[in-house]
C-alpha cells in the first residue's frame, strides 16, 4: 500500500529548515524519513512522518507550500546487496524510480527504504509478487 | 554641420508660423482621415477650423499609448494600408503590442530628421556608419539606416549582438561612427579587451547612443573606455522611432526637431504646461507625419525643455535626458518592459497570477540582467526538481519570446515578495545608470 510523504518547497535560505523542524515538533508531529532535493537556488524537503494530513495542515497554516506525494515504503535486506537485488527486480520489470532515500529508524533487522515510481500500483503489485515487504501506514505510526 | 539650417536654425516667430500652419493643416487632414480621431476631436468639442495657431493646441484631447492599442492592429492610421510602406510593432504594456505604419513620405521625414540625428552628432558625408541597433520590428536599427542613406554616410548594418564580428568590423573597415545602446557599448569594451584590443585605439570617434536612459557618469566612462565622444538620441516608434530629438557636440540638451514634433511639457499634478524650466512630461504632437499622425501624445517620459539658442547655431528647443517615467514601464537592453506583461504571461501558463517581482541589474561592463521572481504556489508546486525546473524554463521561454528579452526566473515561498500597503513592489531597478 502507498503511504504518504510530504513535499515542502524551501528557498535555499539560512534557517528554514529548521522553521519547518519546529513547526512539525511544535504540533507534535514526528519525522520517520527524510531528503533533501537541492538546485542552486531552492530545494524541496521531502519528509515522511506519522500523522500526514495533520503535518500538511499546520505547514499550510504556517504559510509553507506543502503537499503530498504517494510514496512506496519497502523493506530491503540490511546486507551487502540486499538493495541491489531489490533494484534488479524493478529494473527486469521497467518500473522507474523517480528517488528514493533511506527511513531513519527499523521495524524488523531490515532496513527501510522509500521509492517514489512514476506508477505506484504497478511497483506495489510487482514488489508484492516478488516477494519484498511493503511497509503500511500503521507500521510507520508504530514505529 | 548641421543637416537642415533653415528648419534647425529658423527665428524663433518664423518656426511658430510654420508649427501653426502645420497644425492646422494636420488637424483637419486626422479629422478628415480616421474615423477614431474624428469621434475624439468632436467628443471634445474641437473644430477643426478653428485650429489657426499653435496656441490652440491644448484645446486638442491628449493621446495615450492606451488609445493605440485599444485600435489594434491599425485602427488609429489616418491612412489605409496600401499607401503605407513600413510597420514597425513595439511592446504594449499588455496583451497587444504598439503598431505604427509609415507612408512613403512619412520614410522621407524619418530618413531626414534622422540626418539631422547624425549631423548634429557630428558625422560628416562620407563618414563610414556601424549600425549596431538592431534590425527589424525594432526601429533602432532602420531609423538610423535611412538617415544614413539620406546623408550619404556608408552604412555597415551589423544589427545588435555577435559582438566579436561587430569588433572585427570595426577594427577592419574603420567606421567613425557607431550606433547602439549606450549599455552594449560598454560591453563591447570588455569584450575587446578579451579579444587583445585596446577599446582606446579603436576607430570609432562618435557614438550615437539611445533606446535606454543613460546618465553623465556613463556618458564619462564610454568616453574614456573608447576615446570618443559620446552623445545622446532620443525617439520612440509612436512619434517616429529614433530621430525626434539628438545632442550636438555641446552635449547641454538634446535638441527636438519641432518644425515636425512639436514638444509640450506638461505637469504630472495638474496635466496643465508645466512652469518654463521645470520638469514634466514630454507630450508630442507630430505636425506632418501621414500614415499615423498624433495629436499631443502622452510620452511617459519626464523630461525638461530650454528654449534659448544653443551655441552651436540651432534654435530648436532642447529638451534634457529623460529624468523618469510616468508609469512602470522599465526599458531593459533596449527593450521596453512594463510589469503587466509578465503578469500576462504568467497569468497565461498557470492561469493563476502568482505575486512576483522583476529585478534588474547591470553589473560594471556587463548588459542588463533582468531576474523574475515567482511566488511559488501550491497549483504548480510538485516533489520533483525536473518539475519545478520545467516550470522555470516554460516561464522563461514565454517572456523571452513574449517580451523579446531574455530573463532569469527564480522560484520563492510565498510572502517572501515585498509588499507596501498590501501591493507587491513589482520592480526593483539596482542599476546604477
Amino acid at each position: 500500500m502507498k503511504i504518504s510523504q510530504i513535499s515542502i518547497f524551501l528557498e535555499n535560505r539560512k534557517g528554514r529548515l529548521y522553521e519547518v523542524c519546529s513547526v512539525l515538533g511544535a504540533n507534535k508531529i514526528n519525522i520517520r524519513a527524510l531528503t533533501i532535493a537541492e538546485t542552486e537556488e531552492f530545494g524541496i524537503l521531502r519528509i515522511v512522518v506519522d500523522k500526514a494530513q495533520e503535518a500538511v495542515k499546520v505547514l499550510k497554516d504556517n504559510g509553507f507550500i506543502a503537499h503530498l506525494t504517494d510514496i512506496v515504503a519497502v523493506e530491503v535486506s540490511d546486507e551487502p546487496g540486499g538493495l541491489a537485488k531489490l533494484l534488479k527486480t524493478l529494473n527486469d520489470n521497467d518500473i522507474n524510480v523517480e528517488y528514493m532515500y533511506g527511513f531513519v529508524e527499523k521495524a524488523t533487522d531490515k532496513a527501510l527504504m522509500v521509492f517514489r515510481f512514476d506508477d505506484p500500483d504497478k511497483a506495489i503489485a510487482t514488489l508484492s509478487q516478488n516477494g519484498i515487504r511493503i511497509i503500511s501506514v500503521k507500521d510507520i505510526e508504530g514505529l | 554641420m548641421i543637416w537642415n539650417e533653415k528648419m534647425e536654425c529658423m527665428q524663433p516667430q518664423d518656426l511658430k508660423n510654420i508649427q501653426s500652419e502645420r497644425l492646422g493643416e494636420r488637424v483637419r487632414y486626422i479629422y478628415k482621415n480616421s474615423p477614431v480621431y474624428k469621434e475624439k476631436l468632436s467628443k471634445a468639442g474641437v473644430d477643426p477650423d478653428s485650429v489657426k495657431s499653435i496656441e490652440d493646441l491644448k484645446k486638442l484631447p491628449f493621446t495615450i499609448k492606451e488609445d493605440l492599442r485599444d485600435n489594434y492592429p491599425f485602427g488609429l492610421f489616418s491612412q489605409p494600408l496600401n499607401k503605407i510602406s513600413e510597420i514597425h510593432v513595439s511592446s504594449g504594456t499588455t496583451g497587444n503590442p504598439t503598431v505604427v505604419g509609415y507612408s512613403a513620405d512619412d520614410l522621407k521625414l524619418w530618413g531626414e530628421v534622422m540626418a539631422r540625428v547624425l549631423a548634429c552628432a557630428g558625422a560628416e558625408p562620407g563618414d563610414i556608419l556601424q549600425n549596431a541597433y538592431g534590425y527589424g520590428l525594432f526601429t533602432g536599427g532602420l531609423g538610423f539606416h535611412y538617415g544614413a542613406l539620406t546623408m550619404g554616410l556608408t552604412v555597415i548594418p551589423t544589427s545588435s549582438g555577435q559582438t566579436k564580428r561587430q569588433l572585427k568590423i570595426m577594427n577592419d573597415f574603420k567606421p567613425r561612427i557607431l550606433g547602439c545602446t549606450p549599455s552594449y557599448a560598454l560591453y563591447m569594451a570588455e569584450e575587446a579587451r578579451e579579444m587583445g584590443l585596446n577599446p582606446r585605439d579603436s576607430s570609432w570617434k562618435i557614438g550615437i547612443f539611445g533606446a535606454e536612459p543613460w546618465s553623465e557618469a556613463m556618458r564619462k566612462e564610454i568616453e574614456g573606455t573608447w576615446n570618443m565622444s559620446a552623445t545622446d538620441v532620443y525617439g520612440l516608434s509612436e512619434i517616429i522611432g529614433p530621430g525626434v530629438a539628438q545632442e550636438c557636440p555641446h552635449k547641454n540638451g538634446l535638441h527636438i526637431f519641432s518644425d515636425v514634433f512639436y514638444p509640450e511639457i506638461i505637469d504630472t499634478q495638474t496635466g496643465q504646461a508645466a512652469k518654463p524650466g521645470q520638469p514634466g512630461e514630454l507630450v508630442i504632437t507630430t505636425l506632418t507625419k501621414q500614415g499615423i499622425p498624433l495629436l499631443r501624445y502622452k510620452t511617459r517620459d519626464i523630461v525638461s525643455i530650454n528654449y534659448e539658442r544653443c551655441c552651436c547655431g540651432r534654435t530648436s528647443p532642447r529638451i534634457s535626458k529623460i529624468q523618469g517615467r510616468t508609469d512602470d514601464m522599465i526599458i531593459v537592453r533596449g527593450i521596453n518592459v512594463f510589469p503587466s506583461q509578465i503578469e500576462h504571461v504568467l497569468l497565461g501558463i498557470e492561469g493563476t497570477q502568482p505575486h512576483y517581482q522583476l529585478i534588474v541589474d547591470r553589473k560594471i561592463g556587463e548588459l542588463d540582467e533582468l531576474e523574475v521572481m515567482v511566488e511559488v504556489e501550491e497549483k504548480f508546486f510538485s516533489d520533483e526538481i525536473k518539475q519545478l525546473h520545467a516550470f522555470e524554463e516554460k516561464i522563461r521561454r514565454e517572456i523571452e519570446s513574449t517580451l523579446g528579452v531574455s530573463a532569469r526566473v527564480k522560484l520563492v515561498e510565498p510572502k517572501t515578495i515585498q509588499r507596501s500597503e498590501g501591493k507587491a513592489k513589482r520592480v526593483i531597478d539596482k542599476r546604477t545608470i
